[in-house]
């Protein structure tokens, strides 16, 4: 006997973060699922970004990696309420795992969340964590021909940050090619260069993400 | 990798409409899945024999419906597949183009007994 179903595959991931979604929401705050490949520089534009936004809003910062809390560890030294996940193995964060690191942070406390998922170009895209926006981080060094690859990741973006853009001239990386390939299919994303080294690009993207809290 | 994840969700979407059915064993599975998930058959089916053991879904065939990346260009409102390094209409040359299928991911039929 056939039975039809036609359900999605990742339905049980999706109500959990639509769960995490309206705990944020009830508790007006503003989630950023951070995104990039290995050593792209996610935790160095949290860093920068906490800088920038220090008492102007209050911050919270949930860590994803395989293994080790050496990056809860650099974030808490800032002052800001810091929790890691160890996915032991796992190579994305999922709305689970999220729902429990909500549950040890003090959303009354803070304003906006940035939770570093675990660098992949691929796992990650397909799971949602009841975030709000989805910010993309590329550096010159891993090449043009990222968005080509791994399209599903920079078709969802909200924004893509083209960082460690001071070593533009001393590699082959076509800026423009590049955020030409990724506006023919993702059109409203919004693409800054930026250097975490230089500081370029920084107050642009801290304006960005400022008005997209506004805008909730 | 994330074939891990998916399989499991997978496994427990049927598991839990075969019980719903009241069946006793699954035979077949048909899935659906979209080129842009990068979702590979071979690790599904790796995932699933290991996974499956031991529930009503063991030994249970998977059949894939891959479902290529498909475009609308916003120019000329006509629809193509999208090629790997060029993703401009082959028909007006346009840059500006919808996703309208290639991200599917989901579990379609089951055949149960």
């Amino acid at each position: 006997m056939e039975v039809k179903v036609v359900k999605d595959i990742l339905g049980a991931n999706e109500r959990i973060a639509e769960r995490n979604r309206q705990l944020l929401d009830s508790n007006n705050v503003f989630a950023v699922n951070l995104m990039s490949s290995p050593g792209a520089g996610k935790t160095s534009l949290i860093l920068q970004t906490l800088k920038r936004l220090k008492g102007k809003i209050r911050i919270g910062v949930i860590e994803g990696d395989v293994s080790s809390s050496l990056d809860a560890e650099l974030v808490a030294k800032e002052g800001v309420p810091a929790v890691q996940i160890n996915t032991g193995g796992g190579c994305h964060l999922d709305a689970n795992m999220t729902s429990s690191a909500l549950g040890n942070m003090p959303l009354k406390d803070i304003k906006l969340l940035l939770i570093e998922n675990v660098g992949n170009l691929i796992c990650p895209a397909e799971f949602a964590l009841g975030e709000h926006r989805k910010v993309l981080i590329s550096s010159i060094p891993e090449g043009d021909d990222k968005p080509f690859k791994y399209p599903l990741m920079f078709h969802q973006a909200d924004a893509v940050l083209i960082n460690k853009i001071d070593l533009l001239p001393y590699l082959k990386f076509d800026a423009q090619a590049f955020s030409r390939t990724i506006k023919k299919m993702n059109e409203k994303v919004k693409i800054i260069q930026i250097s975490c080294t230089t500081g370029q690009g920084i107050e642009e993207w801290v304006s960005w993400l400022l008005k997209q809290i506004e805008k909730g | 990798m994330h074939e891990l994840a998916i399989t499991q969700s997978m496994l427990d979407l049927v598991l839990e409409q075969a019980q719903k059915a009241g069946a006793r064993g699954v035979g077949k599975i048909n899935l659906v899945i979209g080129e842009m998930t990068g979702v590979v058959e071979e690790c599904v089916q790796f995932y699933f024999d290991f996974l499956s053991k031991g529930t009503a879904a063991e030994g249970a065939a998977l059949s894939f419906t891959m479902v290529p990346t498909t475009a609308r260009c916003r120019g000329c409102d006509k629809n193509f597949e999208l090629k790997e390094f060029d993703w401009t209409c082959p028909y007006c040359q346009g840059n500006n183009m919808e996703i309208v299928a290639g991200k599917e991911l989901f579990v379609e039929s089951i055949e149960v007994e």
